[in-house]
């Protein structure tokens, strides 16, 4: 992917983070994406999450696997390294990267392609894992850089670009993250930068894995009438499930919560998802709740938005592992290896 | 026992006194147990080779299994040599023959004037008698129905019972078997007294009615400074002392058995004593592409990590590992070879997999390969590796082998220099890094062609974008011919440059040779010890086994040196000489093959058949 160096002229009225940074500090090279590409769009959201959340840029790995969206992890954070895997093979990169630091905070760019086909089983087993990282699968239901075929998200009866319409049941990201057990998980859209950003924010607290669904067009190959990931489809049928605020630290509000019915959930790092609007019966916490109000919508043709499900009892994949709570990379040598007496008196065993 | 309980039911010796049985053999000979697997077989036979072990006798043991849990033939062969050959015999003076299925070939395998032993419990189908051999019956199940009650101990002390035969029969030390018995029965006093009677049972049979085998044990002092231990052991144990904290792995036969003693040797070292943390991870990954992306994404992050896997694993992984060759990220991966192709023989040993090895990967991609020949050097290569692998930031493989990894060795004890530090490679710190104005990934190569990596997590100053696409020297995107030759080119560089840090070849020269051998891997006993029958023949030869790829002067220089060599390999398509001819400036007509790849450990027979067939040829070709 071409990267061209954006100039670095600061306005003088960007605002500053904690850490003293402006949002052009997260941002990445020029993208060399279609000019209205949903991606970009998530790009920019990123850009604002991470800087709201004033993460130290060294302190993130961005890691991706192969397509359009995974060429997307140039565009931000070009003070982080990066890491663009092969074809569906972006979650195994994540799990050794985080099972070797911990400390960083692993964010994952994906497609629909990328992680619903040739990726599928990789993305079960990040789930299973629990693999402290946010995944974000950049869903336009068709291959952007292979020229627009079909995806496994695409939805049956969505026409492409040739006016075939698909006949097979699509995956659906989010029904398969609450199959599986996945631990967050939430749907947006790329042109819903309001939901999307404070979406992005609570991801990156969660304790395991975040699972983020972002309907993203692809104005190629896949935005034309007929096709069920268009902009204007989308936009015709998203309905936020929930209206959530991201509360990074949970003490400033502890008044105001408990109010209007509202659920919160205190995340794994002390700060809080605050679900505000919530549908009479919806419970975040409750997986066979979400399920079922999530096939009812669907089944109207709804595109359910927002967090959908948040379970922050469950253990990362560190905690499962009896790891350190600092990275494995961080142990000195000295620590790891026995030395020889130990080797001497191990091997009277092997006599 | 009561005095004539059990009368055996055949015993055929036509000529234990005739003079030549009267000569006898110590410490030279070879036996085969035929088992039937699931039975419990395996522990009698491993009790048999320690105690020979332990009576410091050189000696090997091959399991010979099938890829099954329950049912199937299996065999354990056990050589004693005092001068230490202990390469596979092909030859056995003794069958202890278990298994109704194999009988008839069992029976076949002894050679003339050798033994057989079996369980007389029923009666030996006459078809299956050889007047050239003795027949040793033993009512091993009846002993065993009328001494113990359960019916799977029953089946299980049968096997304690045919060893307690042994004893008698070979002269192997009692007191040795009786300190392994109570080694490792510690603490389970109702299994030690079973075992303690089943041997006996076998003991006391064997001495009552026969005479000890002119070929028999003598204590000596051939071990003292040895260890009796696998190859996949051998190589957990050197992930260890590499400091590896990252495993991956998929389980696969004959590799499995590595991460088992990982996982055994961390819980012994690796658990930290004040916190109790663990100071390693290990991942099962959901297959094997899994388990070499997980090593990169380690490695990527400054960990030594490292994935065990056979073939088929490979087969898999070709994908990543033209990612990290590309990208230049270090990955350790031990092969434990199987036979192939597909799932193949699983169980058997075969050395297959070295061109798919140096060479995994669409697109020019060559890689760094280590090639142990016994646990020994498992344990220093395994280390190795991890130093190669981070020294030139790429994928480095070692080849073991199933017979390798799978069978105990008796090796020289394994030794640590306490002053050994990892060579971590090329990678800038956070400090180096305020000492530059800029840092580009692919440039500043040093003599090695090597450029340095960063470390995520370090300095936003010093991060870049890690990418399998075309890139420049500096890490940026490229599709520009003469950028990504550069770079392309300056790899092909480093994979030489490495030459000389793989460990040398080891090579014996023997006067007045005329010809060269060079052998790979776990060859190597089977080929040392056909130099010496090929020399009773009248034909001296040079020794060399490759240790290492890229291949370095040395090799070159021997295969130059010599007009001809034969290649010594366990595959059909001479993959090592293949790549010789491709890596070398070797003439190809001066390669001539010994191939034996059916699946069983090498014998020093195949080797001395293959080479002395070929020499007539070979001279008439360089005479024409
Ligand atoms: C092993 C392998 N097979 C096929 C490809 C070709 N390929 C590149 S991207 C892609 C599909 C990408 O689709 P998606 O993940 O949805 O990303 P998008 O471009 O739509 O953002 C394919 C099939 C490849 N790079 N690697
Ligand atoms: S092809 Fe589609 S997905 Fe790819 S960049 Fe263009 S619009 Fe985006
Ligand atoms: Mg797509």
């Amino acid at each position: 992917m071409p990267s061209i160096s954006k100039p670095t002229v600061i306005h003088p009225s960007l605002r500053r983070n904690e850490l003293g940074l402006t949002v052009r500090d997260y941002e990445g090279s020029m993208s060399t994406l279609c000019a209205g590409c949903g991606h970009d769009s998530i790009t920019a959201a990123l850009v604002r999450a991470i800087w709201e959340s004033a993460l130290p840029p060294h302190m993130i790995a961005k890691v991706s696997g192969i397509g359009c969206s995974s060429k997307t992890p140039a565009y931000f954070v070009s003070g982080a390294h990066g890491f663009n895997a092969a074809h569906g093979r972006m979650p195994p990169i994540a799990t050794g990267a985080n099972a070797a630091n911990r400390e960083l905070t692993y964010i994952g760019i994906s497609g629909d392609g990328d992680s619903l086909s040739i990726g599928l089983g990789h993305l079960c087993h990040a789930i299973r894992r629990n693999l402290k990282m946010v995944y974000v699968i950049e869903n336009n239901g068709v291959y952007g850089l292979t020229k627009g075929q079909f995806s496994a998200s695409a939805d049956v009866g969505s026409k492409s670009k040739r006016k075939e319409p698909n006949r097979m049941a699509p995956i659906d990201p989010v029904a398969l993250g609450l199959s599986l057990g996945a631990t967050f998980i939430a749907r947006s859209f790329s042109g819903d930068k309001e939901q999307l950003v404070p979406i992005l924010k609570a991801a990156m607290t969660h304790r395991g894995f975040a699972l983020v669904d972002v309907l993203s067009p692809c104005v190629t190959f896949n935005d034309h009438e007929g096709s069920t990931k268009s902009y204007m489809h989308v936009r015709n049928q998203a309905r936020a499930a929930t209206e959530t605020d991201f509360i990074p630290e949970a003490s400033e509000i502890l008044a105001t919560i408990g109010q209007n019915g509202a659920v919160n959930v205190t995340m794994h790092d002390g700060s809080m998802v605050s679900f505000k609007g919530v549908p009479p019966d919806y419970d975040p916490t409750d997986r066979e709740k979400v399920f079922s109000f999530l096939q009812e919508r669907q089944s109207k043709g709804e595109i359910v938005t927002g967090i959908l499900y948040i379970d922050e009892t469950v253990p990362d994949l560190h905690e499962l592992s009896g790891t350190p709570n600092f990275a494995l990379t961080k142990l000195p040598y000295e620590k790891l290896c026995p030395g020889a007496a130990a080797l001497e008196e191990l091997q009277e065993e092997y006599r | 026992m009561q005095e004539g309980q059990y009368l055996p039911q055949s015993i055929v010796d036509p000529d234990v006194t005739s003079p030549e049985r009267k000569e006898i053999r110590i410490n030279d000979f070879a036996f085969k147990l035929a088992n039937v697997n699931g039975t419990g077989s395996a522990s009698a036979n491993g009790l048999l080779m320690q105690a020979i072990f332990r009576m410091g006798i050189p000696v090997s043991g091959k399991n010979l299994f099938p890829s099954n849990i329950q049912g199937l033939p299996t065999w354990y062969e056990i050589r004693v040599n005092k001068a230490g050959n202990t390469a596979r015999a092909l030859d056995y003076d003794l069958v202890v023959a278990m298994n109704g299925q194999t009988y008839e070939r069992d029976v076949r395998e002894v050679r003339a004037g050798g033994y057989l032993l079996y369980d007389s419990t029923w009666p030996l189908d006459p078809h299956l008698r050889r007047e050239d051999i003795a027949i040793l019956g033993v009512p091993l199940a009846a002993m065993c129905n009328e001494n113990f009650r359960e019916p799977r101990e029953r089946v299980l002390m049968k096997n304690i019972a045919y060893a307690g035969a042994l004893v008698a029969i070979l002269h192997i030390d009692m007191d040795v078997v009786e300190e392994l018995l109570d080694e490792k029965f510690a603490g389970k006093k109702a299994l030690r007294e079973s075992n303690r009677k089943a041997l006996r049972l076998g003991l006391d049979y064997a001495k009552e009615y026969f005479a000890p085998l002119p070929f028999r044990l003598e204590k000596m002092d051939a071990n003292r400074d040895k260890i009796l231990i696998d190859g996949n052991t051998a190589t957990a144990l050197g992930c260890v002392y590499a400091g590896a904290t990252v495993a991956a792995w998929y389980p696969i036969t004959p590799s499995t058995s590595v991460m088992d003693a990982f996982k055994e040797f961390c819980d012994k070292y690796r658990q930290d004593p004040e916190t109790g943390r663990n100071n390693c991870i290990i991942l099962q990954a959901e297959d094997e592409l899994a388990a070499i992306g997980m090593v990169i994404g380690a490695s990527w992050n400054g960990a030594r990590a490292f994935t065990s896997t056979s073939g088929p694993g490979i087969s898999l992984m070709n994908e990543l590992l033209g990612l990290a060759y590309y990208a230049e990220i270090p990955a350790v991966i031990m092969d434990i070879q199987r036979v192939g192709p597909s799932t193949g023989m699983p169980t058997r040993t075969q050395q297959g997999d070295l061109l798919e090895c140096a060479y995994a990967s669409h697109g020019d991609t060559k890689h760094i390969l280590l090639f142990p020949a016994n646990p020994a050097e498992c344990f220093e290569f395994a280390v190795k590796s991890f130093d190669l692998a981070e020294r030139f930031q790429t994928p480095v493989f070692m080849l073991s082998d199933l017979d390798i990894g799978m069978n105990d060795w008796v090796v020289p004890r394994l030794r640590w220099d306490d002053s050994y530090r990892p060579d971590r490679g090329r990678v800038v710190s956070a400090e180096e890094l305020e000492q530059i104005s800029q840092f580009l990934r692919y440039s500043n190569e040093d003599e090695n062609h090597v450029a340095a990596r960063t470390l995520p997590g370090v300095d936003s100053r010093a991060a870049y974008f890690t990418r399998g696409s075309g890139h420049t020297k500096t890490g940026a995107y490229t599709e520009i011919p003469e950028e990504y030759q550069e770079v392309v080119d300056r790899l092909a560089r480093k994979h030489k440059a490495a030459a000389k840090f793989v460990p040398e070849p080891l090579i014996v020269k023997r006067p007045g040779a005329q010809i060269g051998v060079v052998t790979i891997g776990g060859c190597d006993l089977a080929v040392r010890e056909a130099l010496d029958g090929l020399a009773r023949i009248g034909i001296e030869a040079d020794f060399l086994r490759v240790r290492g790829f890229p291949f370095g002067e040395s090799v070159e220089a021997f295969l130059r040196d010599h007009d001809v060599c034969f290649v010594v390999e366990q595959n059909r398509d001479a993959q090592l000489k293949v790549l010789l001819t491709n890596e070398t400036g070797a003439v190809k007509e001066k390669l001539r093959s010994v191939l034996v790849y059916g699946g069983f450990p090498l014998s020093a027979k195949h080797v001395i058949e293959g080479i002395a067939s070929q020499m007539g040829e070979w001279k008439n070709a360089v005479h024409q």
